[in-house]
């Protein structure tokens, strides 16, 4: 038995027991199994892909089950496992089962606990029956199953209003990309008469330069379906325009934000795009328009995490914005550099998530930043962390000495875009390079604003009570935490509120350390095989588009170029710490200043608003419209008007009826002649 | 399984229990018919397991001439199968939903539904033309009365829409059918399937059947009687009703329309095309601002339903068994789903939307159940529904590339109204302090859940059990309708003139990969 298998399967059994045992099962033993599964995945992951990074290994189809077939259009269960599925295998496999181990302090006060981590186990599941999908109908599978999984855990806490709100609207969202593939993968079959992905491949440079009809127009066949295709991606990962799901999204518990919403599911648009490289090569208008919304989102969200307080939303934002980087690093052609970004953002991002978990944790679920201060002689080891989280992100280090993760990825990106030539490269380039000040910026300002300076706490409510229940007037029903700190009086002065922040259990500190050790080394140890020049086409062989010659002119770039991702990083920093550490007065002033600016940029750019307008409010109208229609005009016309007229005219009807029998008949005979002769006619 | 006549045997057992009912107390009643589906049930497990997949197309066939060339024949292909097994399986759940709910008038109650069984089985395996007819007009008097006298409050205003609208069209559908059995000179149906009628006459004899089978399934704009017949029935009646008595309409497509007026249904397809687009959008948002459970579920119904009439009329196989497996799937989980609607109604009394919420706190097996049909109905992978949709629009997908497009919207507003239901019902604080102290699921209710559950889950992940019985089927159908197949608006060029010919080079390297 293959244990891929087991990888797959462990976690959906996990799942399945934990979620239908519920209470009745307990807490404990719901968590021992849903975490023993993942850990058991995670564990024969490891393997797979060590022996395909020593190039042992072979890429193997293992049948599970058929499952439909339908004149040509054929697909069955399957899990195909070569570098890519690898790659994602150990990306989902081992934040999973930190998140998992994470959940046992984050959600320790929990009463629903075999509910969400059968919910996480499922999601697990769901994830990977997307990454070692054979055939895009599976892959669809998975992709609906993570996008169920993320609703019901967006909704966890289900009494909460906006949670219901988020969860609808992170499904319904998603549903509008999944239009597009869903599209994509019947245009698909239609032009390879079949939904295999190996096949598809093999014939896609068959069709370019074909045409194809769609919509009453003529376009590149290769191009339509691309296009379709992409559009699921866009929605997957809250790529410009179907991104207004992700911040909600965070609604959810933080262990959720970390695993979902940074390091898996949202990449899988990545992973398709990457997956499908062969056929997106073929198509020059689909690889623009990727490269474009690529580089559009990398800048739009992070100009949006520069204002965000809600530490959440920011680390949201900046996921959306990395996503970009991935998105128009495959759209020049450099999916090895795409495909190493999501890997170690996974880790970096995942470790920033749950941090700031920590952080929240610390802080009686305060999420507001402008309460928080002064942190790192509380929390040091979360704080450290962190540091470890934003030196990655942000991209620290230089190429002779060395870096941290997401220099090595984020770097090969632009490089890639820059190396592509193109007036198109050079612009997702140089928006690559604006967002990684801006990246820079928002991190520090994070860390900043958390850590750093005097506390602010009193302010907060959530602090206030804290302070207040560990007086002696704590409620029983007060689910979100209690600190058993002692009793001080409040010193408003320092801006403690007379609250003592504590560091989180070692069930938490485990993944952060974890994390924490790929966030600095990830980086080094897996470029050569990811983007190096000899390493790469060895370690992907085949998985992937590996464009060699791109990654040859990326090697040779003008040394200005290379470095301008160092400059503005340290530029970023500077301008954080003078904002927020420096002179606190300037970000007030800047605000006043540009206010129009600030105004448009805080409420993300009024997408909610316009989409709210557009699409919500209309569907609501017409639907209210439309049923008063079916009241008023069709049953008006129809039974209820037909009604009318049978009342009406049986009231001349009397005055016809003469009681002969005969008569009737006569009538009856005329009308059926008529019919018939009229039926014959014809 | 040869000269038995199974069949018959199928639809003398509810008659005969419908008999045994009136005679019985409440509890016997009750009894009597849950035996008696069940007894059917497994009769249609047995038919399931002896129908030979590539064996004849026409299987426990029976024939005997009554009078004047009227025969009682009986006879089904894996459609029928398929179709005969979702009813089968939905009766004792039918009787089971009513086993507290009714009250009154039980012997009466149990012996309707009963014959309605009698009739739906009927209308499957008729293989003359009249017989049919007796049982598709027959079904809707039980139906009417259970409408009529169970109902709730405005329950005659709607049963006799329910009627009017569905005799309507019957009425031309006979005129037609005396019209066929004229020129064919038989009334037997597979005869008369593989019938050429004349192209002109075909257009008329289509659209009298489809006058018919518009009603039933129900199209746009004929699908008022719909909301209305579901808001009054009694729950066991919502749950046959969208279960099976709305197939009947796909049914008699499938079974009359195309394969008898091929060249007519070409004709005719951008018609059907337009209706069922504009079901999918117009019903999928009258369904988002229903303050009614039922009314919004029924209208749901009618949004699927959309999607059964564009498969069948995509005119390839896809677009036929994905037709199909809506049809199959759609009873089960719209069954399932009124049958929700029922287990809250039995406790408070009630189908406002806004008198429920926070049911996850104080029932949570039951919010399970509702989301896991919610899901399903929102066609969810893994589920019956996706098999269905996913083959439906993907086959409409090759004859226009717009009809998909606006189809397919249906998955993105169909989750729009079914999680906004969801939400209003299961999410969010108590409101009520009513609602609040419902119990959960008993044993009766989270046995029909379950099992529901499983057969949805069953035919969502292994169709093939489904399939494999009218791939045949489908296949001659397909076959027959190929040469009056419109021409699809994709019309792909062959590209990339260089690499036509290395193509197998290229496969080689592909499979290496």
């Amino acid at each position: 038995m293959h244990p891929i298998l087991i990888i797959v399967f462990a976690p959906l059994v996990a799942s399945i027991i934990a979620g239908l045992g519920n209470k009745s099962l307990g807490k404990v033993p719901a968590k021992v199994i849903t975490t023993g599964g993942l850990f058991l995945s995670c564990l024969l992951s490891w393997p797979i892909f060590l022996s395909f990074l020593h190039g042992t290994a072979e890429p193997s189809v293992t049948p599970v089950l058929e499952w439909v077939r339908s004149g040509d259009m054929q697909f069955n269960w399957e899990l195909r496992v070569d570098t890519l599925t690898a790659v994602m295998l150990v990306v989902i496999t081992s934040v999973s089962s930190l998140v998992h181990l994470y959940s046992w302090g984050y959600m320790d006060e929990e009463p629903d606990q075999p509910r969400f981590f059968a919910y996480l186990s499922l999601f697990t599941f769901a994830m990977l029956m997307l990454v070692t999908a054979n055939n895009l109908v599976q892959m669809f599978f998975g992709w609906e199953g993570v996008g169920l999984a993320s609703y019901l855990l967006i909704g966890f806490w289900f009494r909460k209003p906006s949670a219901g709100a988020a969860a609808i609207k992170a499904f319904v969202v998603n549903r509008v990309g999944d239009l597009g593939f869903m599209l994509g993968i019947f245009g698909v079959f239609l032009v390879f008469n079949t939904v295999s992905i190996p096949e598809i491949l093999a014939h896609a440079h068959d069709y370019a330069g074909s045409t194809i009809g769609f919509l009453g127009f003529r376009a590149g066949t290769l191009t339509v379906l691309c296009l379709l295709l992409f559009i699921g991606a866009m929605g997957k990962s809250a790529q410009l325009g179907l991104h207004t799901w992700l911040p909600d999204a965070m609604e959810g518990p933080t262990p959720v934000s970390a695993l979902i919403h940074a390091a898996t599911m949202v990449t899988a648009g990545v992973f398709m795009v990457c997956r499908l490289s062969p056929l997106f090569v073929e198509s020059e208008t689909a690889m623009n328009f990727v490269t474009f919304i690529g580089a559009a989102t990398c800048f739009f969200a992070a100009t949006i995490g520069t204002t965000q307080w809600d530490i959440k939303r920011v680390i949201a934002y900046s996921t959306c914005s990395q996503l970009g980087y991935m998105f128009f690093a495959a759209g020049v052609g450099a999916f090895g550099p795409a495909m190493f970004h999501l890997f170690t953002h996974a880790f970096f991002k995942a470790l920033l998530f749950l941090g700031a978990g920590s952080v929240i944790h610390a802080m009686h679920h305060e999420q507001d930043m402008r309460y928080y201060g002064g942190l790192r002689k509380h929390i040091p080891l979360t704080f450290w962390a962190m540091m470890f989280g934003t030196l990655a992100i942000t991209g620290v280090g230089l190429e002779e000495i060395g870096g941290f993760a997401g220099f090595y990825s984020k770097d090969a990106i632009i490089e890639a875009a820059y190396a592509k030539g193109t007036g198109l490269g050079h612009f997702a380039a140089w928006m690559g390079i604006i967002a990684a000040l801006l990246t820079s910026f928002y991190s520090w300002r994070l860390v900043f604003l958390t850590f750093f300076g005097k506390p602010r706490w009193n302010q907060s409510e959530h602090i206030q009570h804290a302070v207040h229940d560990s007086h002696g007037h704590g409620h029983d029903d007060h689910t979100h935490g209690h600190d058993h700190h002692g009793h001080h009086h409040a010193h408003d002065d320092d801006g403690t509120a007379g609250y003592h922040p504590h560091e989180s259990p070692l069930v938490m500190m485990i993944p952060l350390a974890v994390l924490s050790f790929g966030a600095i080394f990830a980086g080094a140890i897996f470029t050569h095989f990811f983007v190096g020049i000899e390493g790469a086409p060895e370690f992907w062989r085949g998985a992937l588009v590996f464009n060699k010659e791109l990654a040859e002119a990326a090697e040779h770039l003008p040394t200005g170029i290379k470095l301008a991702p160092f400059f503005v990083m340290v530029i970023g920093l500077v301008t954080a710490w003078v904002c927020y550490l420096k002179v606190p007065s300037i970000p007030a002033a800047f605000v006043r200043t540009f206010k129009p600016l600030h105004t448009f940029i805080y409420n993300k750019w009024f997408f909610d608003e316009l989409y709210d307008f557009l699409f919500v409010r209309t569907a609501f109208a017409l639907g209210k419209i439309f049923w008063k229609g079916d009241k008023a005009i069709i049953d008006g016309l129809g039974p209820d008007g037909a009604a009318r007229v049978v009342a009406a005219g049986s009231a001349g009807a009397k005055k016809i009826q003469s009681g002969f029998l005969t008569s009737y008949a006569l009538w009856m005979l005329v009308g059926l002649v008529a019919a018939v002769t009229w039926v014959l006619k014809h | 399984m040869n000269g038995f006549p199974i069949l018959s045997l199928m639809l003398a057992v509810p008659l005969v229990a419908a008999i045994a009912c009136l005679f019985a107390d409440a509890k016997g009643a009750r009894w009597i018919a849950l035996a008696a589906t069940l007894v059917d049930f497994v009769l249609g497990i047995i038919l399931w397991s002896h129908y030979q997949v590539g064996g004849a197309q026409w299987q426990f066939t029976e024939s005997v001439p009554l009078f004047a060339g009227f025969k009682w024949a009986l006879g089904i292909d894996g459609i029928a199968l398929v179709l005969i097994l979702l009813s089968v399986f939905l009766m004792p759940m039918c009787i089971g939903a009513s086993w507290l709910a009714v009250q009154k008038r039980v012997p009466e109650y149990m012996a309707l539904f009963l014959l309605i069984e009698t009739l739906i089985i009927g209308v499957f395996t008729a293989q003359d033309i009249f017989l049919f007819y007796i049982f598709f007009e027959a079904g809707l008097i039980p139906m009417y009365l259970v409408i009529g006298i169970w109902g709730g409050a405005d329950r005659i205003y709607a049963s006799y829409k329910f009627f009017l609208y569905t005799l309507l069209g019957s009425v031309l559908m006979l005129v037609a059918m005396m019209w066929m059995v004229n020129l064919a000179g038989t009334s037997d149906v597979p005869t008369l399937m593989e019938y050429h009628f004349p192209v002109a006459a075909q257009k008329w004899l289509w659209l009298a059947f489809f006058a018919s089978f518009a009603v039933k399934m129900p199209m746009w704009p004929v699908h008022t009687w719909l909301p209305d017949a579901h808001v009054q029935a009694p729950t066991a009646g919502s749950i046959i009703l969208a279960g099976v008595l709305l197939k009947m309409g796909g049914y008699g497509f499938i079974r009359f329309s195309l394969p008898m007026f091929p060249e007519a249904s070409a004709y005719f397809a951008p018609l059907v095309w337009g209706l069922s687009m504009v079901a999918v959008v117009y019903t999928s948002l009258v369904a988002l601002v229903q303050s009614d459970m039922k009314k919004l579920i029924a209208y749901s119904s009618v949004a699927h339903m959309g999607v059964v009439t564009i498969g069948l009329f995509a005119f390839n196989r896809q677009g036929l068994e994905g037709s199909m497996m809506v049809m199959l799937a759609h009873g089960l989980v719209s069954g399932a789903l009124f049958f929700c609607v029922g287990v809250i109604y039995d406790r408070l009394h009630t189908r406002e939307i806004n008198r429920y919420g926070g049911l996850s706190i104080n029932m949570p097996k039951y919010a399970l159940f509702f989301m896991f049909f919610t899901m399903a109905s929102v066609g969810l992978p893994g589920t019956a529904n996706f098999v269905g949709e996913f083959l439906s629009l993907g086959g409409i997908y090759q004859a226009s590339s717009w009809v998909a497009l606006i189809a397919t919207t249906g998955i993105i507003l169909g989750a729009a109204y079914m999680l906004y239901l969801y939400r209003r019902v299961a999410f969010g604080e108590q409101k009520n302090a009513d609602a609040a102290a419902m119990p959960d699921l008993d044993g009766r209710e989270w046995t029909m859940l379950a099992l529901l559950a499983a057969a949805t889950l069953w035919m969502g992940v292994y169709p093939e059990s489904f399939i494999a019985p009218m791939r045949a089927d489908i296949a001659h159908l397909d076959a027959r309708l190929a040469q009056a197949k419109p021409k699809g608006d994709a019309q792909v060029t062959p590209g990339n003139p260089a690499s036509v010919a290395p193509t197998e080079e290229e496969h080689a390297q592909g499979s290496a990969e």
